[in-house]
């Protein structure tokens, strides 16, 4: 079982890799094939020639694409993502910074879903077809349907404009990250809200809820240990895989509540036409979700001894 | 025989080699439509929203005296009134009229781009599950990196690539639809090709065109549909979200992404200007959410709710 669990691990750390790599290279000649010379559009329509000329051999944009993006990649490997044409700093260093604040969003945002999605999908699933089931579905599909900046705006109108309770923007202080974290956790609670109830109505049903009833357990304790903790299994998978989501996709979120993160990043990255900036947070967030599906996948094996023993 | 000539397959299996028919997953849509009144009123109810969402765009220029472009800065940021039941924007043109127009561009972006994704990535999920071996690993290796990519950050860079515009952003939702598409229908196409009825076409030689043409593609359709509605909503959210970040459909055109990001400004001081598409987005993701999911209790149960 060992060897062949070793060796499983390795097949999914190679097409890890293979993504990555994949990603990485389909990023490359996406930006490159835009018409123009970056290094012309960075200094201006009235540059001198000669100056574009050295600036693109400086920057290496004068070698084979192929080249540039194995150059690249050998970078990528030590932490060297180039320099931001905008910024003038290293692209990990800007990365860095930002990746601090797109984590403690995601980790607030996860935190929100998790609590709210399990504990009403755990009361949608045992008041099964009653009005409260109906009512927390029905607001969990609200949950998924409502476009993210929308929730940021109304959370922005109530609670800081109206009420004055938390800042309108930015994250001076933990308060700071309330608003935004509700916004994003929102629409992933509305999915772990749906998935935990279909799961726990699911496991309600098996034999060994009834062993532990007849066995005199509370009810309390036939909920927490049998049904959630055999319901859980396909909602961490889940978790695991919206949690790299959280990390990398806070675009919107981000944008309107002023975090300086991954996210905003790539957005300013794009609109001023930055590439290595933009490679390396498309990077980034890439590794961040490859990686998230890996840890969703051993997870649910560790978790489900059938799986271990099947793959 | 049929008409023209060729071997009908599907009756030969059925008939002369005595096989069970094919699982019956066919159903007429009259029937369809009256399971989903019986059984999900909600859904029905959700497809006339979505059709009175579609003739409001049609006739946006019969139900409105307003223009879309027209420019009054004497009423600019105007609450709503009886003449302005959504009130105006800050070039205080008339909220509702823009938002009728813009869903023209929002609903084609939502229900185009599907079809389009939706057609290239059945045509290459079931060549992947059917053919099998390196070609099935190739297609379904770039689905996954495809898939690994997140969505707005893919959109985004296609979108960074082809420049602004609706028609780039067509491209770039197609370009990012197809590979779920795929993997759905190739794990379908995977279950259909055991089955006895291929099997038996296979044995009696038809070509493998004609079997995925006649054999795996209608059986496919239920979940196809189901996913068409199901992605309908998610195009539309991606759309608005391109336009929002000032990326997708350009001004002079409207589109509801792009309303949400002008009206952003205005928030705390005329709401209505955001909250307006906001509300119209929500309205209809939910309609065809709903819809979706009657349909795959109606015409696919065994489909997993994504």
């Amino acid at each position: 079982m060992r060897e062949g669990t070793l060796r499983n691990l390795a097949k999914r750390l190679l097409y890890a890799l293979i993504s990555i790599v994949g990603v990485a290279a389909l990023v490359f000649a996406l930006l490159h094939v835009v018409p123009g010379n970056p290094v012309a559009a960075l200094l201006g329509d009235r540059a001198d020639p000669e100056k574009v000329e050295r600036v693109s051999k400086a920057l290496g944009l004068d070698q084979p694409l192929y080249v540039q993006f194995g150059n690249y990649l050998l970078g990528a490997l030590h932490g060297d993502f180039g320099q931001s044409y905008t910024l003038g700093k290293p692209v990990s260093e800007l990365m860095g910074a930002a990746f601090m604040n797109t984590l403690w969003l995601a980790l607030a945002a996860a935190l929100v879903s998790w609590v709210v999605g399990i504990t009403s999908g755990l009361v949608a699933a045992l008041h099964k077809n009653t009005l409260l089931d109906r009512l927390f579905m029905g607001a969990s599909l609200l949950g998924v349907s409502l476009p993210v900046f929308m929730v940021a705006m109304l959370l922005q109108y109530v609670f800081a404009k109206y009420l004055h309770w938390l800042p309108i923007a930015g994250v001076a202080d933990w308060t700071g990250y309330i608003l935004p974290a509700i916004a994003l956790g929102w629409s992933s609670a509305g999915s772990i809200a749906r998935l935990v109830r279909s799961s726990v109505v699911e496991v309600m049903q098996q034999d060994y809820i009834d062993t532990a009833r007849a066995k005199g357990r509370t009810n309390t304790q036939v909920i927490v240990l049998h049904a959630l903790r055999n319901a859980m299994l396909p909602v961490i998978t889940l978790m695991a895989m919206q949690f790299s989501g959280l990390l990398s996709g806070a675009f919107i979120t981000e944008t309107i509540f002023s975090i300086n993160g991954i996210g905003r990043l790539s957005v300013q990255a794009i609109t001023s036409r930055d590439i290595p900036l933009l490679q390396g947070t498309t990077l980034l967030c890439t590794f961040v979700i490859v990686m998230g599906n890996l840890v969703a996948d051993l997870l649910y094996s560790v978790a489900d001894p059938r799986v271990r023993k099947g793959a | 025989m049929d008409p023209s000539g060729n071997l009908d397959v599907r009756s030969l299996a059925e008939g002369e080699l005595g096989l069970p028919a094919p699982a019956a997953t066919y159903e007429e849509p009259a029937g369809v439509l009256r399971r989903l009144a019986r059984e999900h009123k909600i859904a029905l109810v959700s497809a006339v929203v979505i059709v009175l969402f579609i003739l409001g765009a049609v006739l946006a220029p019969v139900l409105t005296p307003y223009a879309y472009d027209d420019i009054n800065l004497a009423n600019r940021l105007a609450p709503p009134s009886p003449e302005h039941l959504l009130g105006t924007d800050e070039g205080g043109r008339d909220v509702l009229t823009r938002l009728l127009y813009g869903s023209r561009v929002s609903l084609l972006i939502g229900i185009v781009p599907t079809l389009l994704s939706l057609a290239l990535g059945t045509l290459v999920g079931m060549v992947a599950g059917f053919m099998g071996g390196k070609v099935d690993t190739v297609i379904m290796r770039v689905a996954d990196i495809v898939m690994s990519f997140p969505t707005m950050l893919l959109a985004m860079v296609v979108m960074y690539t082809l420049g602004d515009g609706t028609l780039n952003v067509f491209l770039t939702m197609v370009c990012v639809g197809w590979a779920s598409v795929a993997r759905v229908v190739r794990s379908e196409t995977l279950k259909l090709r055991e089955s006895e009825y291929v099997e038996a076409a296979r044995i009696i030689g038809v070509r493998k065109a004609r079997i995925m043409a006649r054999h795996i593609l209608p059986n496919c359709l239920p979940t196809i549909i189901v996913l068409f509605t199901l992605d309908i909503p998610s195009s539309i959210l991606t759309e608005s979200s391109l336009s929002f970040l000032g990326m997708g459909v350009q001004p002079p055109s409207a589109s509801w992404g792009l309303m949400v990001s002008a009206g952003r400004s205005f928030l705390f001081h005329a709401p209505w200007l955001a909250f307006a598409p906001c509300v119209a987005i929500m309205i209809i993701v939910l309609a065809f959410n709903f819809l979706g999911d009657g349909l795959r209790d109606v015409l696919d149960p065994h489909l997993q709710s994504r």
